[in-house]
């Protein structure tokens, strides 16, 4: 079988006290009315992989609190899970202690640095909070562009970092002096090196992505045209990222931050079929290119077989799409035979999934999945 | 709960300023110390004051040694035209456990870092400069570690030390020994290709 989660269980995560869920693989729908927890279900499998899951908390935010009870005295919070495929079952588990800022993993009862989740789970997730991705600035798509290339290529994040870091020490350098040419030099070197090679993965994961959506053209979602607005990935671009840097010194020192380089680059989307931005789509048609994107992600990482199954996430998605692209989305989820966790408020949305999929309402704290 | 009295206090505070120990850890070393007052407690105030009252910063490398020049500045049989970096002791220590390195040390006491306000002048740089400067040095070894800070120290160093003309080399990244290829990650073998060598 695919990867998938065959058992769930949250200690004083959120809203759950204690939840436990027995899953078969496949899709899993939640049910149930606002602020039942389905989304804080979601936001537990997405703290199975590396990070700070889908709503970007710390560790130390999802502990559970008693109503009354402040910020900083949630309880120590745990999510457990069985992860099985062909090869066997395999105990997840990670948490933390509320004094410590730093969450726990544990691979089959071994104490592991987090990053080694990312041998066992990937996950490709959509929120209502993407909704506005052509919207809003360009940082949260380039987060969304930089959690699709880590799912695709997990050691991206090692290189964000590496240059996110890079640059900070060379803008404090500049702000706060000491002017020191060589320190400077060594920095840009590191930056340069670093944002050669995540601007390198972008690129590689955007073209594959690209191909993938081509691929698809017969689904009744908008199709999305993907560029990115910088080239900082061709032959030669650590040389000139080197260059760049060297010549913004006194700008940038002006302007307290770097202005140019990879932690600039926006990702670009056009709606196909009319050749226009997708921020000048439809709202409907902004969710369903997104969703489209999402799913042609899922599909291409779920061919891989040197890497685990996809598992996928998706928020509140069924009740903004049409029924034809809802009918379609369920079809797609089914073929692929992903796990997909799906949430919405009515039981009814969910009716092209019933017999293919598991049912599971979310009331008070409580998980009670349906029979068969 | 009930405070400890100011004396254990202190000693938990001072321990929980040790690397790697928290408040919490902190007790459990105080504790166990007290416990164990004549097995732990009085040998290790021993320990420290004997320590406190020998140990100084070998003037030559910076290591710490009850001498001064260390006792590898001081072994006549070790090259003095090698000069291995290392960020700490630590780092020596390891080169010292491999036993395969016959030269000197130069330790740097920190890496170069903006954020924490660490600049070159915080670090032992001018010595090694001045080291080199004086002659007998042929090639200077980095063995730094392989992180944003560390690289950005090599690179660094290497470049203050470009106009004395001796060898700036670092240590090779790559495959472990024993190590499988399946299990490197592709930073790793990216690495090691690019280190490759003929066999």
């Amino acid at each position: 079988m695919r990867a998938a989660l065959t058992r769930l269980t949250l200690t004083d995560f959120r809203s759950y006290a204690r939840g436990e869920l027995a899953l078969t693989g496949g899709a899993v729908f939640l049910f149930g009315p606002n602020g039942a927890g389905k989304t804080n279900l979601l936001e537990a499998v997405s703290f199975l992989a590396p990070g700070r899951g889908l709503r970007g908390a710390a560790a130390t935010e999802v502990g559970r609190r008693e109503p009354g009870e402040g910020e900083g005295e949630g309880r120590p919070w745990a999510v457990a899970a069985v992860l099985s495929d062909a090869d066997g079952e395999t105990r997840v588990g990670t948490g933390a202690e509320p004094d410590t800022a730093r969450r726990r993993v544990r691979i089959e009862g071994e104490p592991v640095p987090p990053g080694r989740l990312s041998d066992l789970v990937r996950l490709v997730w959509l929120t209502p909070q993407q909704d506005r991705l052509f919207l809003e600035g360009g940082s949260e798509r380039r987060r969304f562009l930089d959690r699709l290339v880590f799912a695709d290529q997990p050691r991206h994040a090692a290189a964000v970092s590496a240059y996110e870091k890079a640059i900070r020490e060379r803008t404090r350098l500049l702000t706060d002096g000491p002017n020191d040419p060589e320190w400077l030099n060594a920095l840009e070197a590191q930056a340069a090196e670093a944002g050669a090679v995540l601007a390198t993965a972008r690129h590689k994961t955007l073209t594959a992505l690209q191909a993938e959506i081509d691929a698809r053209s017969e689904r009744p979602f908008p199709q999305a045209g993907l560029s990115l607005s910088e080239d900082w990935h061709s032959e030669g671009s650590g040389e000139r990222l080197r260059e760049a840097l060297a010549r913004g010194r006194a700008r940038d020192a002006a302007a307290g931050r770097a202005l140019s380089g990879p932690h600039r680059t926006d990702l670009l989307v056009n709606l196909r079929e009319k050749d226009r931005p997708a921020a000048e789509g439809s709202t409907g048609e902004q969710k369903a290119l997104v969703l489209n994107l999402v799913l042609a992600q899922a599909a291409r990482l779920a061919r891989d077989p040197e890497a685990p199954a996809p598992i996928l996430l998706l928020d509140e998605v069924a009740a903004h799409l049409d029924p034809a692209r809802r009918a379609a989305l369920f079809d797609e989820i089914t073929a692929l035979g992903l796990q997909t966790f799906l949430t919405g408020t009515d039981r009814s949305l969910f009716e092209g999934l019933f017999g293919r999929g598991q049912g599971v309402r979310v009331e008070g704290g409580a998980l009670e999945p349906e029979n068969g | 709960m009930a405070a400890a009295s100011p004396e254990i206090e202190r000693l938990i505070s001072l321990l929980s300023k040790l690397p790697g120990l928290g408040p919490r850890s902190a007790r459990r070393a105080a504790l166990a110390l007290l416990k164990r007052r004549e097995q732990l407690l009085t040998p290790l105030a021993l320990a420290l004051a004997d320590a406190a009252e020998k140990v100084r910063s070998c003037s030559v490398c910076g290591s710490p040694d009850t001498q001064d020049p260390c006792s590898v500045c001081s072994d006549r049989s070790r090259d003095a035209t090698l000069v291995c970096v290392v960020e700490e002791a630590g780092g020596l220590w390891a080169m010292e456990r491999g036993a395969s390195y016959r030269g000197r040390y130069h330790v740097l006491g920190g890496l170069l870092s903006a954020l924490d306000g660490v600049g070159p002048d915080s670090l032992r740089i001018g010595e090694l400069v001045s080291r080199v400067g004086a002659g007998e040095v042929r090639e200077v070894i980095l063995a730094l570690p392989a992180t944003v800070d560390g690289q950005t120290t090599a690179h660094y160093l290497a470049e203050r030390l470009a106009a004395s003309g001796v060898s700036v080399t670092s240590l090779a990244r790559g495959v472990p020994v024993g190590g499988e290829l399946d299990w490197l990650d592709d930073g790793t073998i990216a690495q090691a290709l690019r280190a490759r060598r003929p066999a």
